[in-house]
């Protein structure tokens, strides 16, 4: 089973710090790691690759420095990476970004299976897997917390849903996004770090692919923000304390007024 | 500090320390407390290809390089040194086969301790025979094909646990310490069974048992080496364990001081943090300069053995002494600086006092050390 597994590359940190003056992420002094989700589609390869053999290929739409979240993925058991690196693809939304990794999905071709995490943790948008599919024009299964069983070309997989969970059956190929509650994903391994120390990693640039120029970056990425700002912090509560009578009462009170 | 490491050091080093703070930390506290062999952890531990590192690449290791086990065991103990232990004890039990064991040998018994599917012990302590080794009381005596083993070794790390073991035992008494004899026995033989898992003070997450052998019969082929080298092939192992032993006491006294220096920046006392008082920076001061210079001896012994340097009693006692003192001193200090607090369990700290303690008593007393020491210093003046 040859599987391609898409990563990205995010900031760790929970809050996110942003520049008001020009809408964009403060990346400075924030260390750089494979998106959390992403791991899990990582471990989720590695884990079919052990049961079915075939080859697994990371790939991810980044700046150069992005070239570290790939050698990680290959410490942990990946075969081969590839970075998609350009200027021209700078500015890319989760449309472009997608059209651009499908054009580079289709240059690697001969896969049974697309794996990738279900959103980002910096954008949270959870659109480029799904717009990988789109534009590849192969089925989607999204939230998937188990991969129940492969056979005759077929997958069956169990996809979490708010209440309880869905079993899917798709023909490969065929994309998913996974859950966090479908693995835990290793630690590397020593040998698996000394070869992502020395392994050789491709990049792909707008020559190599050849996209259609509306298509990418800025020029093919229809989403606009807007406005982009850190939601004020949540205040605390209020507690109430003393006899439950009193209690209730007060409660009571500051109802009415909260609600003239 | 820099201390010039190799790529491949630096690996280890990261990669231990990550198993450390995401797989040990969390269940450090549980195995402290039920005493369980932590095999969880061991199971990480040996995915991450951390057994290979003091096994040749021939029978599936990393290739032998006692830095990087020494790297590998401080990281580990900074978060436990429980359960560093049981993966310490597997090199101590190991290094006898990789140093001695033949070429059938190696193959039959290096590959499943390289990828860590199965644990190694080394059983020399009785009884009666702690620091005086040579009072050995357990027997092999030959009979054609095998030889039968009689006698109980106790206080074995991994004892129970482990797969492997090598046992020392008299071949012929008659010749003292050079009587002895070195052989690999497999759990499961007819006649090897195991006595009472010990209740220790601390390192509580690794198992101590005995071991008692019955007319236990192994095949011959089982001896290391020959026969009477049981007592050069332990002090050949010992040269090549003890900085790992020195590498535990660096990682529990580096845990300690990291503990107390998180304490005294978040402890508020008359309005202030305890970490601007000078009585309290003083103590982290001298923490942190023992623990380097700990360090310091610790790496340049590991290197000296790496080198293929021989004749390291010496360098090697002096570690294991000071980094175990150095072990004992720091976390009895941080315990202090964590006050009250530290004295109760539900504090992380009073548990490296527990473990420090071990590395002052095993692998030779610290009162063995400084006669080891003492007496090679002795015999260099009177040169």
């Amino acid at each position: 089973m040859n599987i391609i597994v898409c990563i990205k590359q995010v900031p760790e940190t929970t809050e996110v710090r942003i520049n008001p003056e020009t809408n964009t992420l403060i990346r400075e002094g924030v260390k750089s790691i494979i998106n959390p989700f992403d791991m899990y589609a990582i471990e989720e390869s590695v884990r079919l690759k052990e049961k079915f053999g075939g080859k697994i290929t990371v790939i991810t739409m980044g700046p150069p420095q992005a070239e570290s979240a790939l050698r990680e993925a290959i410490s942990l058991g990946i075969d081969e990476a590839i970075l998609v690196c350009d200027r021209a693809f700078a500015g890319s939304d989760t449309w472009a970004t997608s059209y651009t990794l499908a054009g580079a999905i289709k240059k690697i071709g001969g896969f049974d299976l697309i794996i990738c995490g279900k959103q980002a943790s910096d954008g949270d948008t959870a659109q480029v897997g799904p717009g990988i599919s789109a534009h590849l024009d192969i089925p989607q299964v999204t939230y998937v917390k188990k991969i129940e069983e492969v056979k005759d070309g077929l997958m069956r997989v169990e996809r979490m849903m708010e209440e309880g969970f869905e079993i899917i059956e798709t023909p490969l190929p065929a994309l998913l996004t996974v859950v966090k509650e479908i693995n835990e994903p290793r630690l590397p391994s020593l040998k698996g770090m000394m070869r992502a120390k020395t392994a050789k990693i491709t990049v792909w640039t707008q020559k190599e692919l050849g996209l259609d120029p509306q298509g990418i970056g800025l020029c093919g990425s229809p989403t606009q923000v807007v406005k982009i700002f850190t939601p004020a912090q949540r205040k605390g509560g209020q507690i109430l304390t003393g006899e439950p009578q009193e209690v209730a009462g007060a409660l009571a009170e500051l109802l009415k007024s909260e609600l003239s | 500090m820099d201390y010039l490491l190799t790529d491949e050091q630096k690996m280890v080093r990261e990669l231990a320390r990550k198993i450390a703070v995401e797989k040990i930390n969390p269940v450090a506290a549980k195995y402290d407390q039920s005493e369980e062999y932590p095999w969880e952890v061991i199971k990480v531990i040996a995915e991450a290809g951390l057994f290979g590192l003091f096994i040749p690449e021939a029978y599936g290791g990393m290739s032998v390089n006692v830095l990087s086990l020494c790297l590998a065991t401080e990281e580990l103990s900074r978060a436990c040194g429980g359960i560093a232990v049981c993966y310490a004890a597997s090199a101590l039990g190991t290094f006898p086969i990789v140093l001695f064991g033949n070429e059938e040998q190696k193959k039959k018994y290096l590959p499943d301790l390289a990828s860590g599917k199965k644990v190694a012990a080394f059983a020399i302590t009785e009884p009666e025979a702690g620091s005086d080794a040579s009072a050995i009381k357990t027997t092999a005596k030959k009979e054609g094909d095998h030889y039968i083993l009689n006698g109980l070794k106790h206080f074995i790390t991994n004892g129970g646990d482990a797969e492997t073991y090598v046992v020392v035992a008299m071949t012929d008494k008659t010749k003292g310490a050079r009587g002895a004899s070195a052989f690999i026995v497999e759990k499961g033989t007819p006649g090897f069974t195991f006595g009472k898992k010990e209740d220790k003070f601390g390192i509580r997450a690794s198992s101590t048992r005995e071991l008692i052998f019955t007319d236990c019969k192994i095949p011959k082929e089982n001896l290391l080496s020959k026969e009477g080298m049981g007592f050069i092939i332990t002090m050949k192992t010992f040269d090549m364990s003890r900085p790992g032993v020195a590498a535990q006491a660096l990682g529990i006294a580096q845990g300690a001081l990291d503990l107390a220096v998180k304490y005294a920046k978040e402890r508020q006392q008359f309005g202030k943090s305890i970490s601007s008082f000078q009585g309290i920076q003083w103590m982290i001061a001298d923490m942190a300069t023992e623990v380097e210079a700990a360090r310091a001896l610790v790496y340049s012994t590991a290197r000296m053995v790496d080198n293929g340097i021989t004749g390291v009693s010496k360098e090697s006692a002096m570690a294991k002494l000071f980094a175990s003192d150095t072990a004992m001193k720091v976390s009895l200090d941080a315990l202090q600086i964590f006050g009250g607090y530290g004295y109760m369990r539900d504090y992380p700290v009073e548990k490296y006092v527990r473990d420090a303690k071990i590395t002052q008593i095993y692998e030779g007393t610290n009162q063995i050390q400084r006669n080891i020491i003492a007496l090679q210093v002795i015999k260099e003046a009177a040169r």
